[in-house]
């Protein structure tokens, strides 16, 4: 039976990366849950098996139940009738079977239901529902806001939510507003306290809001009154039994149907601060943007594996010219490009995702004793490199998911415009990815910083130094040609932004942000394919082939471009 | 209440290579993967919903087979069932659907009380459809065959809809009742994470023909009159369409060829 687990090597191989040792032990703690919970693990072989197996379980209801169901979804849509939402009749078969299979609370610890999985489990959970239908993906993963509550609520809170979502109910973060989308310091729904009640009470208007009608929501809203700024909104928790939000109208878009993307109407909706007053956008959105934003990474990957599985099979079976279409060279670019790029972007995600869990298994920690000097350095720097990796693997993945699913289209040829084939439900599909939780153009500007205060140099430098010690082991091809071709790309990244520095101007900087963010990108990704490569060239050699090239001329391009920036921006 | 859910470990009908039989024409088991018989595991989505309506019922899988037949045991203790036994015993072996649901009834006896039995229709292996029924004249119950879904049932009773030729049936019947479950039925839900978690280490019970109190003449080989002579593998290949005239040669002809070449 088809499992998109067990069918997809690469996954095994990111999850058995040599990190998940240190994450299991982190999160388990010496595993004493072992003793209170039968279902918690008594040591890491036994940790590892267990997350393999809930990964089984995620492959099979995806390839047998929520891929089939894609096309239904797609075409009947969820829609909106009397104030509420109603799903595609597919997504509630697609619920009813994640939630019998008891995949909520995919992090969260046990004492509240919880699975306690690390956050790389969680994200190839994510990318396997994902490359089955994006649609549901937004709408299961949602549950993930969660994390959220239980690291800013109060105990009373996580006693009373987070077992609610362990049992499958769902969630939405309520953001935007009509004149608050990148820009959420704008948001002026308002939160006034309700003495007689001793609650609080919210009015206003939420538009593009994921899955609006769920059971729980996150909030954000304007607490203190005559503010403008971000300094006066608060995070507020929305519980639907209590009544008073509405769903308005739910938008018609081009891509996952599925998700219910709502305008809300909130009507002295009672509501529960979730955290301290004046922190809901500088720390906790924050907090939830980096979650959700490795979450629309692990989407993009989702989306170009099925590409990159569409593309094969189609290009293996269509006859031209008295051959399989694949033996053309110029077909074959397309189906080694989507490949390389799939290869390289999926070890950003997780790369990223173990820096999380590091950090976050760190910090849960924290909540119950103090940690000796060498965890909290090692908590502050996972997650430095947590928040300088989200972006790259947010934007890098969302751009590559549209660029895949386009030329998965190109490589149907005028099958692939036709409604009847997945090719083109991937690539309306695919086209958010680089636009919500963050523009593309604002995961660059949450780079750019990290590009010029050195922090990614020294990453690259801390991989390469790895990679040399691993030059010996290597068996199979030579490395050391690839570790001399990244320290070229490296050089030309150094001169490109020695030149925009060298110029103090910051239009100018943030004109050739996106340049100096993918020449970074591809040269911490070819480091990273390396690694896998070098670990598993059967698995990866091709591919690191094939972006090498693709990182090298990508590197040239900017270079140039960079060059001739000023005179460009000149224009203007 | 207290369910019985009757399950077999089949091979995999639908990998069958040429490898598939023996030189004597039988089956050659080894050499096939196994897999939890389908029409059983509606029988067990049916008996998890029962429990799920009656909060405190259990689910007891009971299993004849080879001891790797325990992994459908633990297969339904993944998907919901609460504990299972095994029955495995090389006195067992060769049996056909008379001796096999002398032992099963003989191993229901042992596990004692129980309100609902249930199983698949029948088992892909041999496709009889007898083992249920026969289960139930063994143990002097009533038994309703080919169920599509559990109605309704308030522990004195309970009320199925059978799927029957051209239609369905509605039929009630007395507790304690065996019940056969049709592939129509609603599908098995998959494994549940916190259960695979739980019991991936799950030992279960196992039970001989000594634990059984079972009568050697009416086990294994020796309790089962039935004989295979062969089993043949047969593929179909689609050729080419015909026309033929509406002539009784014809058709004869026509019924000749395909029952010679195992059409019908």
């Amino acid at each position: 039976m088809a499992n998109s687990y067990t069918d997809i090597p690469e996954l095994k191989f990111h999850l058995h990366n040599d990190a998940m040792r240190h994450i299991a032990e982190l999160k388990e703690q010496g595993y004493a849950d072992a003793g209170k919970y039968d279902y918690a693990p008594v040591d890491f072989d036994d940790a590892m098996d267990s997350y393999e197996q809930v990964l089984e379980i995620v492959g099979d209801i995806n390839a047998n139940i929520i891929a089939p169901n894609a096309e239904s979804v797609d075409a009947e849509g969820a829609h909106c009738e009397n104030g509420r939402v109603r799903y595609a009749q597919k997504t509630y078969e697609n619920l009813d079977a994640i939630n019998k299979a008891g995949l909520n609370g995919m992090t969260m610890p046990r004492r509240y239901g919880g699975l306690s999985l690390p956050v790389v489990v969680y994200t190839i959970a994510s990318e396997i529902v994902s490359a089955g239908d994006a649609s549901f993906e937004n709408v299961w993963s949602l549950q993930n806001c969660i994390e959220t509550l239980y690291c800013y609520g109060t105990e009373e809170q996580r006693q009373k939510y987070i077992p609610r979502i362990c049992e499958g109910e769902t969630m939405s973060m309520d953001l935007t507003e009509p004149d608050a989308g990148s820009d959420l310091q704008a948001v002026t729904l308002r939160a006034t306290y309700d003495e007689a009640n001793d609650c609080w009470r919210l009015n206003g208007v939420k538009r593009f809001i994921t899955n609006g009608d769920s059971d729980l929501h996150l909030v954000l809203a304007r607490s203190e009154e005559g503010t403008h700024d971000g300094r006066g909104l608060s995070m507020f928790i929305y519980d639907k039994r209590n009544g008073g939000v509405d769903v308005r109208r739910i938008e018609n878009k081009l891509g996952i149907h599925g998700s219910p993307t709502c305008e809300l109407t909130f009507k002295n909706a009672r509501a529960e601060l979730c955290g301290d007053r004046k922190l809901g956008l500088i720390r906790y959105v924050m907090s939830l943007m980096n979650g959700a934003r490795l979450g629309i990474a692990a989407q993009a990957v989702g989306i170009q594996q099925a590409a990159y599985e569409e593309a094969v099979a189609y290009a293996n079976s269509r006859r031209q010219y008295g051959k399989e279409v694949i033996n053309f060279p110029a077909v074959y670019d397309m189906v080694a490009t989507i490949k390389a790029r799939l290869d390289a972007g999926r070890s950003l995600l997780y790369q990223c995702a173990r820096y999380v869990d590091i950090y976050k298994s760190l910090e849960d920690i924290q909540r119950s004793r103090p940690l000796t000097s060498e965890e909290r350095q090692d908590m502050k720097r996972y997650q430095r490199l947590a928040d300088a990796f989200t972006p790259l693997a947010k934007g890098m993945n969302s751009e590559y998911c549209n660029q895949s699913t386009y030329d998965c289209i190109q490589i149907h040829g005028g099958s692939g415009y036709m409604q009847e084939y997945r090719c083109q439900r991937l690539y309306r599909d695919a086209r958010i990815t680089s636009i919500y939780e963050g523009t593309t153009q604002l995961q660059v500007v949450a780079a750019l910083r990290y590009i010029t205060n050195g922090t990614y140099f020294t990453v690259i430098n801390e991989l390469s130094d790895a990679i040399a010690a691993q030059l010996d082991t290597c068996e199979g091809f030579d490395a050391t040609a690839f570790c001399s071709r990244i320290a070229d790309m490296k050089a030309l990244l150094e001169q490109c932004v020695e030149f925009v520095k060298s110029k103090n101007d910051q239009d100018l900087l943030d004109y050739c942000g996106r340049s100096l963010y993918e020449m970074t990108s591809y040269i911490i990704m070819c480091q990273l394919l390396l690694v896998d490569a070098m670990r598993c060239p059967e698995l990866f050699q091709k591919s690191l082939t094939v972006f090498f090239n693709i990182a090298e001329s990508e590197a040239a391009r900017h270079s140039v471009w960079i060059k001739g920036s000023e005179a460009s921006l000149a224009t203007r | 209440m207290k369910i019985i859910v009757l399950a077999k470990q089949v091979p995999d009908t639908h990998n069958v290579g040429p490898e598939a039989m023996t030189p004597e024409g039988t089956v050659n088991r080894s050499a096939l993967p196994t897999v939890f018989n389908p029409e059983d595991l509606n029988a067990l989505e049916q008996a998890i919903r029962l429990k799920e309506q009656h909060p405190g019922s259990t689910i007891t899988m009971l299993t004849m087979g080879l001891p790797k037949a325990v992994e459908v045991l633990k297969e339904g203790v993944f998907r919901g069932a609460d504990d299972g036994v095994l029955l495995t015993d090389r006195a067992l072996g060769g049996a056909d659907t008379l001796a096999t649901s002398y032992s099963l009834a003989q191993a229901i006896r042992k596990i004692g009380e129980y309100d609902i039995i249930m199983c698949g229709r029948q088992a892909i292996d041999g496709d009889t459809a007898q083992v249920g029924p026969q289960v139930a004249e063994k143990l002097g119950l009533p038994q309703i065959t080919y169920t599509e879904e559990i109605l309704s049932c308030d522990g004195q009773t309970i009320v199925c809809r059978r799927h029957i030729d051209g239609g369905v049936e509605t039929v009630e019947a007395p507790l304690p009742a065996l019940i056969t479950v049709n592939g129509s039925a609603a599908p098995c839900r998959t494994r549940n994470v916190k259960r695979v978690m739980a019991n991936k280490h799950r030992e279960f019970t196992t039970w001989g023909v000594a634990d059984i109190d079972a009568d050697a003449s009416q086990i294994g080989k020796t309790g089962s009159p039935t004989n295979v002579k062969a089993v043949k593998s047969i593929i179909f290949k689609a050729k080419e369409t015909r026309t033929l005239t509406a002539s009784d040669a014809d058709i004869s002809a026509l019924i000749k060829e395909l029952k010679e070449n195992n059409t019908i």
